[in-house]
């Protein structure tokens, strides 16, 4: 650890340095489509620079890293803000990582970019949440807490590559051209959420308007296509989420309406009908240093019979109620410096599953690895755990911090 | 006013007998401290001096072999209500690497579980933590929730078995005894000061009645008028693992406000508190 204290007359900024080293592996357990064997192989430095001068915080994490797959290194600058706190309100201007939602891995009311391909190549966790060009302001008057978030530029999730993800694609081969929305006033995200306690509960209510960040693909004919149009239809969500003690545990409850703003009544073949997203959360301690996580998660379709009026014949057809569960098993052993985990989806909907079994041990205070698997299964053509099917994969992070 | 001043005096004397009665009822009311009473006291002097309170903790996790590792972070607490009642914690983490800056919130009520959230600052997230169990290991080291922050005096039967000196300090041995089963101890034998209550020793017995942790407070400092363990270890005998507690910078009555207690501060910690 460096700590650098400067200081001169009426001016003193107490500032870090952290950050890491790290090494991160992950075999294909079969080829990938364009003959490679690794989801991914990178070193990684990661420094975090946290300077105080208040009210004023300057908070920058930027990574430097070596891909082995493109063979190319570049710099990326992971967060970077600077804070203002006053006695009521604060505000946070640059690019940052907001979470919200009660979720474990399922998000409603977390409107904020994803990274799936990191997270189902074994990357660490953090790398799943993408940072957004954002300002934030929080006020906390006694009544309620609220945050509210502007965001001019947008940025999609980011879903695995075709060269190393095997998926299902009945468009492949054809050429397509991506319209993000363009940085305009008009444009501009906003998310807002106001949350207060509730006799014992953490009560959260939610406000979206922006726009899906999973593309929507127009093709320019539906029968001989030879052309697609990626884009991003607009979106509103308006949610809640209730979290506190009961049964013996915690629970969650969180749902969320998706407006789907440019096809309201669901006629539009390519653009997401409007759904209700609902999830029901229980987490318990079974034992010291035992949890386990329980999850049900559904969509639900509004206008289902416009969707299947609309619906191409060549396409599968989605049901009205997508369903997902999930279990994850913790064990933390010796000191908590081993950490043994299971976490699993499974859709009864859709009969797919992901298993992502992982052992994670402490070698001191500043070195770990973690070793595990992703397993993707079931289903049937075009369900989304399932198509992952060819993509088991085994993954190793090495960490190296200080 | 002779007569008068005969009438005052006897009046005096009325006065000063009953009020040595009272005394003397109040002194023998002392001799006769019932072994709850101890308890109470020494939790009041270990757990809820002061209104609120402050210390930076250095945890040093000692494994058999002499592998070390170290849980650095700053403690605060306020106490809402008295001795066994509601208080609210809320630690910041310094060390080890991975966990630095971290925070996590306490919400500790008598008699019911615990409110627990953790904050993971490279998510950004806030997360509520399951806590059915007070006797779980606190950061991995030989303490519970339970030595951090206290447990439930009705939860044990508590008897004094005798009085000793403990290195030349007057003490009552104290033995509680779980009343639930499903303790990881059978019962546990304390040596409490008689002087300002605190613990200067704990034994915990195991199931088949055989001794496997030992407590031991190795100093103690007076901090604003309050008697203050400020060196403590836990030494799982079993196991052959120890943990080490030092506090410093200890400070009491600083006046922490209960906005500290929120997801506010829990995501973005005031230096102020946390130094």
């Amino acid at each position: 650890m460096i700590l650098a204290l400067m200081s001169s007359n009426s001016f003193a900024i107490d500032a870090s340095l952290h950050g890491f080293f790290q090494g991160n592996y992950s075999l294909s357990e079969r080829s990938n489509p364009d003959g490679g064997d690794f989801k991914w192989a990178e070193e990684r430095f990661q420094l975090k620079l946290d300077g105080v001068e208040e009210p004023f915080r300057l908070f920058i994490k930027t990574d430097a890293y070596f891909n082995h797959i493109d063979k190319k290194g570049d710099l990326e600058v992971r967060e970077g803000y600077i804070d203002y706190t006053a006695k009521n309100w604060d505000l946070r201007i640059g690019r940052q990582v907001i979470t919200w939602g009660l979720g474990d891995l399922l998000f409603i009311n977390d409107v904020f970019p994803k990274d799936y391909e990191a997270f189902f190549s074994g990357r660490p966790l953090e790398y799943l949440k993408k940072g957004i060009d954002a300002v934030k302001l929080g006020t906390y008057p006694e009544a309620v807490s609220l945050e509210l978030v502007v965001i001019p530029f947008f940025e999609p999730n980011r879903f695995p590559d075709s060269k190393r993800f095997w998926s299902y694609n009945p468009m492949l081969g054809i050429p397509l051209e991506e319209k993000e929305p363009v940085t305009n006033f008009k444009n501009t995200e906003i998310a807002m959420r106001l949350y207060r306690d509730i006799s014992g509960f953490d009560a959260s209510i939610y406000l979206y308007r922006g726009f899906f960040r999973q593309p929507s693909m127009r093709p320019d004919n539906f029968t001989m296509p030879a052309r697609l149009t990626l884009f991003y239809p607009r979106l509103s969500v308006y949610g809640a989420s209730l979290q506190g003690r009961a049964l013996n545990g915690i629970l969650s409850l969180e749902a969320g309406y998706y407006d789907s703003r440019q096809d309201r009544k669901g006629t539009d073949p390519v653009i997401p009908n409007s759904q209700t997203r609902f999830l029901i959360g229980y987490q318990k301690q079974v034992w010291e240093d035992f949890t386990i996580g329980l999850q049900y998660y559904g969509e639900y379709m509004h206008d289902y019979s416009e969707y299947i009026r609309s619906q191409p014949s060549q396409i599968p057809v989605a049901r009205r109620l997508y369903q997902l569960t999930s279990i994850r098993l913790t064990q933390f052993l010796m000191h908590q410096n081993l950490r043994l985990s299971l976490f699993s989806f499974y859709s009864p909907s859709e009969g797919d599953y992901m298993l992502n079994p992982e052992i994670k041990y402490n070698f001191s205070d500043h070195l770990w690895a973690a070793l595990g698997e992703n397993i993707f299964g079931g289903g049937r053509e075009g369900s989304r755990l399932g198509s992952l099917d060819r993509n088991d994969n085994l993954y190793i992070q090495l960490r190296y911090e200080f | 006013m002779r007569r008068f001043r005969t009438q005052d005096s006897g009046f005096k004397i009325f006065i000063i007998c009953c009020l040595l009665s009272i005394f003397s009822f109040l002194s023998f009311d002392a001799i006769a401290l019932t072994a709850e009473d101890i308890v109470k006291r020494s939790q009041e002097a270990f757990f809820y001096q002061g209104k609120d309170f402050k210390a930076r903790v250095m945890m040093k996790l000692i494994s058999k072999g002499g592998q070390e590792r170290i849980r650095e972070l700053t403690m605060l607490r306020k106490n809402y209500g008295d001795t066994g009642g509601e208080q609210k914690y809320f630690i910041y983490f310094f060390q080890p690497a991975d966990v630095k800056d971290m925070t996590f919130m306490v919400y500790k009520y008598p008699a019911r579980d615990d409110d627990r959230w953790l904050f993971i600052p490279a998510l950004n997230m806030v997360r509520r933590i399951a806590a059915q169990d007070k006797r779980s290991s606190f950061v991995g080291s030989d303490f519970t929730y339970e030595d951090v922050s206290g447990r439930d005096i009705e939860d044990d039967r508590h008897e004094i078995i005798k009085e000793e000196k403990l290195s030349d300090k007057d003490c009552y041995v104290i033995k509680s005894t779980p009343k639930a089963g499903d303790v990881d101890y059978s019962y546990k034998i304390s040596w409490i000061d008689k002087v300002n209550y605190l613990p200067l020793k704990e034994e915990y017995y195991d199931k088949k009645g055989e001794l496997y942790k030992i407590f031991t407070a190795d100093e103690m400092k007076d901090i604003k008028g309050f008697p203050t363990v400020t060196k403590r270890t836990m030494k799982n005998l079993q196991n052959g693992h120890m943990t080490e507690v030092v506090f410093i910078k200890v400070d009491y009555n600083i006046g922490i406000e209960d906005s500290l207690f929120s997801e506010r501060y829990l995501r973005q910690p005031q230096r102020k508190w946390i130094e």
